[in-house]
């Protein structure tokens, strides 16, 4: 998964090239149909929904409209959306703070330690999110084992309310994400010359001035990728933030799928989904410049 | 800051970090480790009280394997296992297919817009899973197609065959060019040098991929919300539902089995990938 960082660089470029002839087309041709397919068209589609008007029986129809767009805009569901950006704002921002040091130490360990502090990333990055949301369901709950500690120490006597809280939305985004924002600049530490380091260091730079003028400069690629894999899908995540808030502040990615689902009006659930998409592609192009950039 | 400036001479031979200060290693260290806590202590709490007796299972009142074997005759459970199991192969023999195919064909031909294709493959990668879910399903009922195993099939592939395209790729990177000439030199046709020769090469990076990509579907939550129906709920949606109802200790038998499994499938990953 650390190839993540790497992925931008899909079509490097290399000597033994050739022209494509109508085989290598052939071949490309199902591949590029799929894309076509079950990406574009299924983007355009989620715009063009949020252009529909719903009839009284919930069926959508082919009427233009700016109603939903307008709706979208209503201060209740521009809440929403706030909210959820806040979110995931801070969850990256912790997710960095947290991730860096242990992705530094991590990428300068020697190689055989290093493996496995990386396969001990790895693990929960693949282990199922909703398991880990429930970990700490189990700890957070009035009747958790945090709550029950204290109680049987005498600590407290009635549980502290944890879950469905603030807290506790972004104490799981930060549990889920944190493997994404520790391979990607992980990567860029393992690749960071460290003669450039030392002679940061020899010309006479102090640790704080070194990292913040030579380190983080040098791995600002990983920092943007993780940033990247967790500042869009947090925003847009629903799974943890209904079962760690419980639903009392909802996110726009909640918002998205009961309007799907629950309130039947899937134009409106399109024109938030569209938002959500220029959002992204807003990211996705933010990221790509500071890449150049760099 | 003035201080940290001080406590550095200038030019005291090599100095390596964190190797080097001895302060800044410690520091690291200790928060790695912190980090690792972080990450493991809830999941480790799972593991061990999967086999407690109590039903509440906050108090350890004694081993058991009982919630093990609840789990193993849980119908609707084992169903939605096997619908998993379905969707996730099918994704995998595609995703990995196409993931290889483009991988190579990316690499060795230059085809036109290439960094127009490059962005259209990396999208599906990072699109939020919300959008992938509900603009699909827009799709199914506009073509007036059903929801259910086919819907998720496709929806799980386009996100997954990008992953083995990068690692395909990268380890494209370190082969030799002349491997492909060789096999034609002596009669293969491209179609032959790729599958002769190419892909046992590439065999690691695939292999890698197809695990990743059976881990990335079988887990899928929430492009399966919007692309199911109901004969053809997966684990991850059945999980969902138990882990709202609250703490049980069924599902912490469940948990442990994904964390093992997890953690063999991680094991196996690095092992092959390690290969030559």
């Amino acid at each position: 998964m650390a190839v993540v960082a790497e992925a931008a660089p899909v079509t490097g470029g290399s000597s033994h090239e050739r022209r494509p002839g109508w085989g290598a087309w052939l071949f490309l041709a199902p591949l590029l149909l799929w894309l076509i397919l079950f990406v574009v068209v299924p983007s355009v589609l989620l715009v063009v929904y949020g252009f529909c008007e719903r009839d009284g029986l919930g069926q959508v129809v082919f009427n233009f409209t700016w109603e939903n767009y307008v709706r979208a805009f209503e201060w209740k569901w521009l809440k929403i959306l706030l909210d959820s950006i806040w979110y995931a704002f801070l969850t990256t921002i912790i997710c960095m703070a947290v991730g860096y040091p242990a992705a530094f130490y991590i990428g300068r360990a020697p190689e055989r330690f290093r493996n496995l502090l990386l396969m001990l990333v790895m693990i929960p990055f693949w282990t199922s999110f909703l398991i880990r949301t429930y970990a700490w369901i189990t700890i957070l709950s009035n009747n958790g084992f945090f709550n029950t500690a204290l109680i049987s120490m005498g600590m407290i006597e009635r549980p502290i309310e944890m879950m469905y809280t603030p807290f506790a939305v972004v104490l799981g985004l930060v549990y889920n994400f944190l493997p994404f924002m520790i391979l990607p600049i992980y990567t860029s530490v393992e690749k960071l010359d460290n003669a450039l380091v030392e002679a940061a260091y020899d010309l006479g730079a102090s640790p704080v001035r070194a990292f913040s003028r030579v380190i983080i400069p040098l791995t600002r690629p990983g920092i943007a990728a993780g940033a990247l894999l967790v500042f869009v899908p947090a925003i847009a995540m629903f799974a943890i933030t209904t079962l760690m808030g419980g639903g009392t502040n909802p996110t726009i990615g909640e918002v998205i799928q009961n309007q799907f689902f629950r309130a039947q009006n899937r134009p409106f659930g399109a024109a938030l989904g569209t938002l959500l998409l220029v959002m992204f592609f807003a990211s996705l192009w933010f990221m790509h410049a500071r890449k150049r950039e760099a | 800051m003035a201080e940290a400036a001080t406590a550095v001479p200038v030019a005291t031979g090599r100095r390596r970090w964190p190797s080097g200060p001895t302060f800044q290693r410690w520091f690291l260290g200790g928060w790695t480790l912190l980090v690792f806590a972080f990450l493991y202590i809830p999941i480790l709490l799972l593991v061990v009280f999967s086999f407690n007796r109590s039903k509440l299972g906050i108090r350890w009142t004694g081993f058991t394997t009982e919630w093990y074997g609840k789990l193993f005759s849980n119908k609707s459970l084992l169903d939605s296992f096997y619908n998993s199991l379905i969707v996730a192969s099918v994704t995998t023999v595609l995703a990995t297919l196409f993931g290889t195919i483009g991988a190579w064909l990316l690499f060795r031909y230059k085809f036109p817009a290439r960094r127009m294709l490059g962005l259209l493959i990396f999208i599906p990668m990072v699109m939020p899973e919300v959008l992938m879910g509900s603009s699909l399903r827009l799709l199914v009922v506009a073509v007036g197609g059903s929801l259910g195993y086919i819907a998720m099939i496709i929806a799980h592939t386009t996100f997954c065959f990008p992953f083995v395209l990068v690692g395909v790729q990268a380890r494209l990177e370190g082969i030799d060019p002349s491997l492909e000439e060789a096999a034609m030199d002596l009669g293969a046709t491209p179609v032959e040098a790729f599958w002769k020769v190419i892909v046992p090469y590439l065999m690691p990076a695939i292999v890698a991929g197809a695990l990743m990509s059976f881990t990335l579907s079988f887990d899928e939550y929430i492009v399966s919300v919007f692309l199911s129906d109901a004969t053809s709920q997966t684990l991850p949606l059945k999980v969902y539902g138990m882990v709202k109802k609250g703490l049980s200790p069924e599902l912490n038998a469940l948990s442990t089995i994904f964390i093992v499994a997890t953690f063999f499938l991680v094991l196996i990953t690095q092992v092959i990938k390690k290969r030559p």
